[in-house]
């Protein structure tokens, strides 16, 4: 009997078959997808290197490289705007200051309020703990006026601080390092008392070394939601010099339609690549971090 | 808080201090302050203001335009929420499944999440440019003229197709992580059962999800009402005029173009109303769900 006549082996491989189009299918689908997610952003960077004037004629390019120095170098180093005092290094700076000041200002607050809350016998621990976490229900973009009228009262237009702080002002990352506390043994706070170390002794060379993969992740999630803010910068500075990458964009592209002249697609394009490239690669990068905290966060 | 805790009272109440003073400055002062003047008719030119009581409320629920920024709302709502988790699941699925480079699609499918809304909206406007965008030419073969930014239905199709492409990798991350906690016994359990695959998906795999699924089903909704705003400014290119707005983009048109700081605040209670409502339905759902695992 030859090997092809076993119907034990033609069922086998025919199984093998069916399984090997199944998964085939499977890829197809998600190629299909991580297309969809690549081709826009790709289409758009691959105009970056066109002129205006064939942006503006025949629409996005994908062939032609020969304005690309031009394009990213009008992005970084020429000055625009209305009042032409901001170049893209300028809000590249000022993105990092956000992202940066944003994710710090988050994870110091919010470690020391949780401490305070899972590690005191506090007769009033209950009540902040609600009044914390009260604000994770209302988000920014709510009370967006009323916060503006309060900033602006206070006189913080156009200042780091008027930027940052109120972003910081909900209980988002306090929430996550109070889950997290809450899962250290108890033996570890017992230990350390009958050693002899006091609560900031504790705090210091015990719980903070102990949360740094916590710190890594929210800083990370905390970082592209600093650099990405888009509403509260557009109220908050009216000042050029002080605009990130997300809210200037719109400055550049938004002549498309007004001017007379042809519109800076090619700037405009290779701001829109700059201010993407920074979180994309934090999250591509510490991509497992990124995930665990994103997942573990929200539980 | 721990059994053995630290005995200390000025301590906590330095660490909190800091956090407690940032949220009442920019959290509870704007909050009432929103509510206070969403009962007054502030003057435009700054002559003080008056009470009205519900008037603000009143107008804005017998105003036409405000009941169909509503109705649009609703149904933007719907459409990204239904789509980029229908999306989310079936690439999450395929790519638990297959055996070799779950990772690599997981890294193709995923950064997106970092590109900032009102970056994706500049992203739409190019691919859907009247005239000469890819979409537009493509739609343009089928006969079918796409013209984003003058027509109400063109413009809020391209909002739907950015929100859905911006927001479907959380939704992926979620929905793999959830799959892949599964475990592996449960999964040969049910493979020994029934062998059609689609069976079970739905017997097994899908009530299995089933928490992860409603937690997204929250975070949507919050995403499309609220972080949509960058990518609807975008995509209008900061001229409402005729175009579809959701009530968040509502609500900053009125207060900062139209100068209405009551109708704002009114808006910004209503809007804070619908957040507690989401929230509280939210938690009752949360505590009766049922763990298989």
């Amino acid at each position: 009997m030859t090997a092809a006549a076993d119907p034990v082996l033609v069922a086998t491989s025919r199984v093998r078959r069916k399984l090997s189009w199944q998964t085939i299918a499977d890829h197809a689908i998600l190629i299909a997808g991580s297309l969809l997610m690549i081709l826009p952003v790709f289409a758009a960077f691959m105009t970056i290197g066109a002129s205006d004037v064939d942006i503006s004629r025949h629409g996005m390019q994908f062939t032609d490289g020969s304005h690309l120095a031009e394009n990213f170098s009008k992005a970084l180093f020429i000055q625009g705007g209305f009042t032409g005092a901001i170049t893209g290094s300028t809000m590249l700076l000022n993105s990092f200051i956000l992202g940066i000041g944003f994710a710090i200002g988050k994870i110091v607050f919010g470690m020391m309020a949780a401490y305070a809350i899972v590690y005191f016998r506090l007769r009033f621990a209950t009540f902040a703990f609600w009044v914390i976490f009260t604000t994770l229900l209302l988000p920014l973009e709510v009370r967006i006026l009323p916060t503006y009228e309060v900033v602006h009262g206070m006189g913080l237009i156009n200042t780091y601080t008027g930027l940052i702080v109120p972003l910081v002002a909900s209980a988002t990352a306090t929430f996550f390092f109070r889950q997290f506390f809450l899962s250290i043994p108890e033996e570890l706070v017992e230990a350390a008392r009958i050693d002899g170390a006091g609560p900031v002794k504790f705090f210091i060379d015990i719980l903070v070394p102990l949360s740094r993969t916590m710190i890594a992740a929210i800083f990370i999630i905390m970082f592209v939601y600093g650099w990405n803010q888009y509403l509260w910068p557009t109220l908050i500075t009216t000042d050029e010099a002080m605009f990130t990458l997300v809210r200037g964009i719109k400055q550049i592209y938004q002549s498309i339609d007004g001017g007379s002249d042809i519109p800076e697609f090619g700037r405009a394009l290779a701001l829109a690549f700059i201010a993407i490239l920074p979180p994309v690669l934090v999250v591509v990068i510490f991509q497992s971090w990124f995930v665990k905290g994103l997942v573990e966060s929200d539980k | 808080m721990k059994r053995a805790g630290f005995n200390l009272l000025w301590l906590p109440i330095v660490l909190l201090a800091p956090q407690l003073v940032i949220i009442g400055v920019f959290f509870y002062w704007p909050a009432l302050y929103a509510i206070r003047s969403s009962f007054y008719l502030e003057d435009p030119f700054g002559f003080g203001s008056t009470f009205v009581g519900a008037g603000n409320y009143i107008d804005l629920f017998s105003s036409a335009q405000y009941l169909k920024v509503a109705v649009f709302t609703v149904g933007f709502t719907g459409l990204v929420t239904f789509l980029s988790l229908s999306i989310a699941l079936v690439l999450a699925v395929k790519a638990d499944k297959i055996i070799r480079g779950t990772r690599v699609y997981r890294t193709l499918l995923m950064w997106v999440y970092a590109v900032a809304p009102p970056v994706a909206g500049f992203i739409g406007v190019m691919i859907f440019y009247q005239g000469n965008g890819p979409m537009t030419e493509l739609l343009a073969l089928f006969g079918y003229e796409f013209r984003l930014g003058v027509n109400y239905y063109d413009t809020a199709a391209a909002m739907v197709a950015v929100a859905t492409w911006n927001h479907i990798p959380v939704n992926f991350i979620f929905f793999l992580s959830g799959l892949q906690s599964i475990p592996q016994s449960v999964k040969e359990a049910a493979m020994i059962d029934n062998r059609s695959g689609a069976g079970r998906f739905w017997d097994i795999t899908f009530p299995l999800l089933a928490p992860t699924a409603f937690f997204l089903l929250i975070i949507n909704i919050t995403y499309a009402l609220f972080d949509t705003f960058g990518m609807i400014d975008a995509l209008v290119k900061g001229e409402p005029g005729n175009n579809p707005m959701t009530l968040v983009y509502k609500v900053y048109v009125d207060g900062f173009r139209g100068n209405d700081l009551g109708g704002s605040s009114a808006q910004s209670v209503i809007l804070m109303v619908l957040v507690l409502v989401l929230t509280v339905f939210q938690f009752r759902v949360m505590d009766r769900r049922i763990h298989y695992t």
